[in-house]
C-alpha cells in the first residue's frame, strides 16, 4: 500500500513540477515580446501606467537574470501564493481573481461529475442485463459522448432558454443582485441559473459513464469467476451482484482519468452560458492576452485535478483488495 | 454404473454453420472410477467436460442422453441443471487461477456461495476446515483475499470448493497445466485422495499430460475430431494401444514426461479435420497410415477385451504392424 | 483454449473473413456510410461552391431557402458553404492530430512494453504524467501564445497530448505478447526490435490498433472543436468550431438564426458519433464471442 501510494504521489508530483514547468517555459519559448503584445492589446493608453506596467511585467518575468535564476525565483514567487497580477482586472492579483470564480466552476463541476457518475453506471448495470434496454440505451449514450460539450449547452440554452423561457441562459445570478449574497432569493436565483450548465455537463458525461459499466459489467460476467460460480449453480442475481461490485472499481480510477476532459467541457460550457466560473475567465484572459491570468487558472486546475486524482486513489484503496494488499500495487 | 452417456451430441454454433465439437460420444464411468480422457488440442474432450456440466451460450445439445446415478441430466436446460450442479456434478475448472472473485475474501464468497444454494456455511464450516488441512491449507485462507495465495494454494482451494458437497461426479479439467511439477504431483495425488475419502464418487480427468493420467486414471480415453477412438484401462492404452492415433500419439510422446502438448504430432502428417464439415467415414482417415475403402464408413467403437473398446476397421491390421 | 482452435479458421482466410463480417455488420456499415457521407461532403462540395466561406451576401441573417441551403449568418455568409469548409477543416485535424498521438502513443508502448526495465519506468511514468494532465487547459495556455494558428499547428498540439492512453494499452498488450512463442522465435533467430515489433507484435494487435485509430481521430475532432469554440482555432481559415464561436457571439441565439449553430455542431456529433458506432461494430467483427451473441 505505501508503494502504490508513494507512486501515486511521485506521479502528481512530477506532473505538478512539469505543468509549473510549462507555464514557466511557454512564455519564455515563444516568439516576440509576450508584455508588449499583452500591453498593446489592452490599449493601456495612460503614458505613465503602462510604463509602470511594462517595469512591473518585467520585473515579474525577471528577463534580465540568468534562466536558471528566472526559474528559482518563479517556484519562490509561486510557494508564497504569488501568481502575480491580473491585466484585464489590473491591480487585482491573479489568486483572488480565480478565488472568486472558483466556487462556480466548481459548483457546477462535482455535482456534474458526481451524479453523472452514479446515475450512469446504475443506467450501464442495468443496460448490460437487459437486451431492450441495451439496445435503447446504448445508442443514445453514444450519442451523448459524441455531441460536444458547447453545442449540447448551445441546444440547451437555445430550447430551455430562448423557445420555452423556462431558465436564463447567461450569468451565475439575475442582475438586480448587486453581487453574491446570502439569502433566499439569492440561492433560488443562483440555482435557476446553475440549472441548465449543469444539465449540459451532466448529459454529456452521463453517456460515456453508462457505456463503460455497460461494458465493464458484461466483461466481468463473462470473467472466469462469474463462469465458476455458474458452473457450481449459483444464481443469476449472486453472480450479477459480484460482476457489479468488481466493475465499479475501474470506474472509481476512470472518474479521475475523465476528469481532465469534464474541466474542458466545464469551461466551454461556462462560455456558452456567460456563467462566471474559470471558463468565462479563460475566455476573458484569452480575449484580453492576460498571460498571468492564464496561468494562474492551469495552475489551479492542475492542482484541483491532481487533489481529485488523490483523493480517487485513496477511495480505490479503500475499496478494492488487490491495491490495499500492495501485491499490485502501482501496476497502473 | 454412475455416470453413462449415449449417443451424446454437442454442436458449436458460429455464423458459418454447426461446428461438430461432441458428434456422438458413448462412454460409462463406474462408481469409484477415475477416467483420464486425452485428445489433441481441439478434439473436444474439453467439450466433453463442459457438456456434463454446463453448456456456454454457443454450445448447443443437439442429441444424446447423460444420466447420472440413474437420473437423466438435462444437459441442455440450463434451469433444470442448475440443482444439480455442484451437488451431483462439479468441475475443477481449468482457470483455477482465476476462478475466485478477487475482491471478496474467500471465506465471504464461499458464504454466499453455499447460500445461494440453501445451504448454511456454519453448518459446512467444520467439515470446510477439515478438507482444507487435508490438502495442507491454514484455516485462516478464509480470511484471504484470491491474491493471497500462491498459484498451488489456489489451485488446492478451488479443489476444496469444487468438492465441498460430495458431487458424484466430479470433471477436473487440465488441473495441472498452470502449475509447476511438484505441485502437478501433489494435486494429481490429492484427487486420487478425494476418490479415496468418497469426497466424489467419479472422476472425468481432462488433460492433454498422458504421464498425470497414467499415474491416477484407472480408464483412458483417447478422442479425436469429437469422436472417442478408444478406451482401455490407463495400463493397455499406453503400453498396447490399438488404434492407429493412439499408437500415434503413444510414440509421439517424449520418454520423459510423456506430454504432448499442444503442439503438432510430428510423426502424423497432416492435422485434425475441420469440424464445420466434417468428413465422412473414419475422421482420422486422411492421416492414417493404415487406411483404406472401408474407412469411408465409419467405423464402430468395438469390444477388444474386457473393457477394451476401439473404432477402427484395421484393427487386427494394426495389430500385426505392431 | 482447446475448443478454439477447431473453430479458428485457418489465419490466411482471417483477415478476408474479418472483412466479410465487418461489411455485414450494421453497426459498422451505418457508422461508415455517415463519417464517409460527411467526409464526401468536405471534399467535394467546396470545389462546386462557388462562393468562399468568408464571402458576405445581400442576404443577412436568412433563413434557409433554395439559394442558401443552410440560411445565410448575420453577416450574411453562406452557412452551408462555411460548413462545407469546416468540416474539410475537422476531418484533417482529426486525422492530423489522430494520426500524430497514435504514432506518439504506438512508439511510446511498445517501447516501454517490449524494453521493459527502466526505459518501461520512465515512459510508464511519462505518460501517467500526461493523462493526468488536463489536457484542453494545456492546449488553451500553449494555444494562447501561438500569434498564427493554422489547423495543422492545432492538430499537431493535440496529438502531443492525446496519446497517453493508447501507448498504456499497447505497453500492456504489448506485455503479455512479447513472451509468446512466434516471438521468442523471432529472437532467437537474430531479428531485431523494430522488426519484431512491425512483423510480429503488431499483427496481433491489429484490430485494438484499428480501433485506437478511430477513436483518437473521433477525440481530435472535440478537442478542436472546443479549441475553436473558445477562439483559440485557426486565425485564417473557418471550422465548425469557429462556427458555433461566431454564432454565439453575434447573439444567434436570441436573434434565432438556429440555422448558424445546429449543422456545425451536427456535423460533429454525426462524425464522432459515427466514429464511435463503427468502431462498437469492429469490436463485434474482432471478437467472435460478441459476434455470436
Amino acid at each position: 500500500m505505501g508503494r502504490y501510494f508513494r507512486r501515486k504521489l511521485l506521479i502528481y508530483g512530477v506532473t505538478f513540477v512539469i505543468a509549473v514547468t510549462i507555464n514557466f517555459a511557454i512564455p519564455r519559448m515563444m516568439p516576440g515580446d509576450p508584455i508588449a503584445r499583452m500591453l498593446a492589446q489592452n490599449k493601456v493608453s495612460n503614458v505613465e501606467s503602462a510604463a509602470r506596467m511594462h517595469a512591473y511585467y518585467n520585473d515579474l518575468f525577471g528577463l534580465d537574470v540568468p534562466l536558471w535564476q528566472q526559474y528559482l525565483n518563479y517556484w519562490g514567487a509561486l510557494f508564497q501564493g504569488d501568481l502575480g497580477v491580473s491585466l484585464f482586472a489590473f491591480p487585482s492579483p491573479v489568486s483572488s481573481v480565480v478565488l472568486d470564480a472558483l466556487p462556480y466552476t466548481l459548483g457546477l463541476l462535482l455535482p456534474a461529475i458526481l451524479l453523472s457518475w452514479f446515475v450512469g453506471n446504475g443506467l450501464g448495470a442495468i443496460a448490460a442485463r437487459s437486451k431492450w434496454l441495451d439496445n435503447t440505451a446504448l445508442p443514445v449514450s453514444y450519442l451523448l459522448t459524441a455531441v460536444p460539450y458547447m453545442w449540447l449547452a448551445i441546444l440547451l440554452a437555445w430550447v430551455g432558454g430562448v423557445i420555452l423561457g423556462w431558465f436564463p441562459v447567461a450569468g451565475g445570478y439575475s442582475f438586480s443582485f448587486s453581487g453574491p449574497q446570502f439569502s433566499w432569493n439569492f440561492i433560488v436565483d443562483a440555482l435557476h441559473h446553475w440549472f441548465l450548465p449543469f444539465l449540459s455537463l451532466f448529459l454529456v458525461a452521463l453517456g460515456g459513464w453508462a457505456i463503460g459499466m455497460r461494458n465493464l459489467v458484461i466483461y466481468e460476467l463473462e470473467s472466469d469467476y462469474s463462469n465458476y460460480m455458474q458452473t457450481l449453480g449459483a444464481p443469476r442475481r449472486l453472480v450479477r451482484r459480484y460482476a457489479f461490485r468488481n466493475a465499479m472499481l475501474p470506474q472509481i480510477s476512470g472518474l479521475a482519468l475523465q476528469l481532465g476532459v469534464v474541466v474542458g467541457g466545464a469551461l466551454v460550457t461556462e462560455v456558452v452560458f456567460a456563467y462566471p466560473g474559470l471558463g468565462s475567465l479563460v475566455l476573458d484572459a484569452i480575449q484580453n492576452q492576460d498571460f498571468f491570468l492564464l496561468q494562474g487558472i492551469l495552475l489551479f486546475i492542475v492542482i484541483g485535478v491532481l487533489v481529485f486524482n488523490f483523493l480517487a486513489d485513496v477511495v480505490y484503496v479503500l475499496v478494492d483488495p488487490r491495491t490495499r494488499l500492495g501485491l499490485e500495487g502501482g501496476a497502473s | 454404473m454412475s455416470l453413462e452417456v449415449n449417443d451424446l451430441r454437442v454442436h458449436y454454433r458460429t455464423l458459418k454453420g454447426d461446428v461438430r465439437a461432441l458428434d456422438g460420444v458413448s462412454f460409462d464411468v463406474a462408481d469409484g472410477e477415475i477416467v483420464g480422457l486425452a485428445g489433441e488440442s481441439g478434439c473436444g474432450k474439453t467439450t466433453l467436460g463442459k457438456s456434463l456440466i454446463r453448456l456456454d451460450g454457443r454450445m448447443r445439445h443437439v442429441g444424446g442422453t447423460v444420466a447420472l446415478d440413474g437420473e437423466e441430466l438435462p444437459i441442455g436446460d440450463d434451469r433444470a441443471m442448475n440443482k444439480r450442479r455442484f451437488k451431483d456434478v462439479s468441475i475443477i475448472p481449468q482457470y483455477s487461477m482465476s476462478a475466485m472473485n478477487p475482491t471478496r475474501r474467500i471465506g465471504r464468497m464461499i458464504a454466499d456461495l453455499l447460500g445461494s444454494r440453501g445451504i448454511a456455511y456454519r453448518d459446512l464450516k467444520r467439515e470446510l476446515v477439515q478438507r482444507l488441512e487435508l490438502v495442507g491449507l491454514p484455516e485462516k485462507v478464509l480470511d484471504n483475499y484470491p491474491i493471497e495465495l500462491s498459484g498451488g494454494m489456489k489451485q488446492r482451494m478451488v479443489m476444496v470448493i469444487s468438492t465441498l458437497l460430495d458431487p458424484s461426479l466430479l470433471i477436473a479439467d487440465e488441473v495441472t497445466s498452470a502449475l509447476d511439477v511438484s505441485n502437478q504431483k501433489a494435486v494429481a495425488e490429492t484427487l486420487v485422495r478425494f476418490r479415496d475419502m468418497g469426497f466424489v464418487k467419479s472422476m472425468i480427468v481432462v488433460t492433454h499430460d498422458l504421464s498425470l493420467v497414467y499415474q491416477i486414471a484407472d480408464t483412458i480415453m483417447v478422442m479425436y475430431a469429437g469422436r472417442i477412438v478408444e478406451k482401455a484401462s490407463a495400463e493397455t492404452i499406453v503400453k498396447a494401444p490399438q488404434h492407429p492415433y493412439t499408437k500415434a500419439l503413444i510414440s509421439a510422446l517424449p520418454e520423459v514426461g510423456l506430454e504432448y502438448g499442444d503442439r503438432k504430432l510430428k510423426s502424423i502428417p497432416g492435422k485434425p479435420p475441420q469440424l464445420l464439415n466434417p468428413p465422412t467415414g473414419c475422421r482420422f482417415r486422411a492421416r492414417c497410415p493404415l487406411a483404406g475403402d472401408e474407412c469411408a464408413e465409419q467405423p464402430p467403437l468395438v469390444g477388444i477385451d474386457r473393457g477394451h473398446e476401439a473404432a477402427c476397421w484395421k484393427l487386427e491390421e494394426s495389430n500385426a504392424r505392431a | 483454449m482447446t475448443t478454439d482452435a477447431t473453430l479458428k479458421s485457418d489465419s490466411v482466410g482471417e483477415s478476408r473473413e474479418r472483412l466479410y463480417f465487418a461489411f455485414r455488420n450494421p453497426k459498422v456499415v451505418i457508422g461508415l456510410a455517415i463519417v464517409l457521407g460527411l467526409l464526401l461532403v468536405g471534399l467535394i462540395a467546396p470545389l462546386l461552391l462557388s462562393a468562399e466561406p468568408t464571402q458576405q451576401f445581400d442576404a443577412k441573417s436568412a433563413s434557409p431557402s433554395g439559394e442558401h441551403w443552410f440560411g445565410t449568418t448575420y453577416f450574411g455568409n453562406d452557412v452551408f458553404t462555411q460548413f462545407a469548409y469546416g468540416i474539410r477543416s475537422s476531418f484533417m485535424v482529426g486525422a492530423l492530430g489522430g494520426g500524430i498521438a497514435f504514432v506518439i502513443g504506438l512508439t511510446v508502448g511498445f517501447t516501454a512494453g517490449y524494453r521493459g526495465g527502466l526505459v518501461d519506468e520512465f515512459l510508464n511514468m511519462l505518460t501517467n504524467v500526461v493523462l493526468v494532465l488536463p489536457a484542453l487547459v494545456v492546449l488553451i495556455v500553449l494555444s494562447t501564445y501561438l500569434e498564427n494558428r493554422g489547423p495543422v499547428s492545432q492538430a499537431i498540439i493535440i496529438g502531443v497530448f492525446s496519446w497517453p492512453w493508447v501507448a498504456r494499452a499497447v505497453r500492456a498488450q504489448t506485455f503479455t505478447l512479447r513472451n509468446r512463442d512466434y516471438v521468442d522465435l523471432a529472437k532467437l533467430s537474430g531479428k531485431r526490435a523494430p522488426q519484431i515489433i512491425v512483423r510480429e507484435v503488431m499483427p496481433n494487435m491489429a484490430s485494438y490498433l484499428l480501433m485506437s485509430v478511430i477513436l483518437l481521430f473521433g477525440g481530435a475532432i472535440l478537442f478542436a472543436a472546443m479549441l475553436d469554440f473558445i477562439g483559440l482555432g485557426p486565425t485564417d481559415s473557418i471550422s465548425l468550431g469557429s462556427m458555433m464561436q461566431q454564432s454565439m457571439a453575434w447573439s444567434a441565439l436570441h436573434l434565432g438564426l438556429w440555422w448558424w449553430f445546429v449543422p456545425p455542431g451536427l456535423a460533429i456529433t454525426a462524425i464522432v458519433g459515427g466514429l464511435y458506432i463503427t468502431n462498437v461494430g469492429l469490436d463485434e467483427v474482432f471478437n467472435p464471442k460478441l459476434r455470436e451473441m
